[in-house]
């Protein structure tokens, strides 16, 4: 599935976008936060505080323990400051 | 009545968006027009970098401009919001409203906004006049505290 990140998240990451393959047992976005989180120290900073980490799955809102089911695109951004 | 949404990077005109809503018809009674501008902090920001998720920002704003439809008769809805660098005084964002009556007009438009502020995938980035990389702008909890009283 591809990963995009957003803002600050990106800025840590290094990273706009990647193409990412995570095991079968992660099954939640919560689960995929866990397992991006230890990919490495820039991944380790970005989702250091993951109850501030917002989720879209194919580009809607979803809770932390939303299932991926069939999502090709996950992202990964703080809360939004638009308006 | 489909509500009408743009993403874009250019400016926009209210009074002709308003004017749009409007032309033609004799049932509006009320037409609320919110414009947010770049604030210049103080004096110490020479712009915000508005960053956004393409694609999501458009279909985000258009769930929530379909949600106000569901709960005001509203005869027009169209909701702007620009990204890119937008210097202080510049026009960010646009919500126009019509309907018959103005209660639904002036709650709408809050409603919208407050909603935009804490659903619409936007992120704000300072630069500062002293040249230092800015901050990116934190989310407040007046702002989550009003979507919130719309249950």
């Amino acid at each position: 599935m591809k990963a995009v990140y957003f803002a600050w998240m990106r800025e840590r990451i290094g990273k706009t976008e990647e193409e990412i393959a995570p095991p079968a047992e992660v099954r939640t976005a919560g689960e995929l936060i866990a397992w991006l989180s230890a990919q490495g120290e820039e991944y380790a900073y970005a989702f250091e505080n993951p109850k501030v980490i917002r989720v879209a799955l194919d580009r809607a809102h979803v809770k932390h323990d939303a299932p991926l089911g069939e999502a090709r695109e996950a992202a990964f951004f703080p809360p939004m400051t638009g308006g | 009545m489909t509500p009408t949404v743009r993403v874009q990077a250019e400016d926009f005109d209210a009074a002709a968006e308003a004017a749009l809503l409007t032309q033609g018809r004799t049932d509006i009674g009320a037409v609320v027009t919110f414009t947010g501008l770049c604030r210049d902090e103080g004096g110490r920001l020479a712009a915000l970098e508005l960053e956004h998720y393409p694609g999501m920002a458009e279909e985000e704003i258009a769930r929530v401009a379909a949600q106000a439809c569901e709960r005001w008769p509203l005869q027009g809805v169209t909701a702007i919001h620009r990204f890119g660098k937008i210097a202080p005084g510049a026009q960010i964002v646009l919500v126009v409203t019509a309907s018959s009556h103005r209660v639904a007009a002036f709650e709408a438009a809050t409603f919208l906004m407050d909603y935009l502020k804490t659903r619409a995938p936007f992120w704000k980035k300072e630069h500062r006049k002293d040249g230092t990389s800015g901050e990116w702008v934190a989310a407040t909890e007046a702002d989550d505290a009003a979507a919130g009283r719309w249950g």
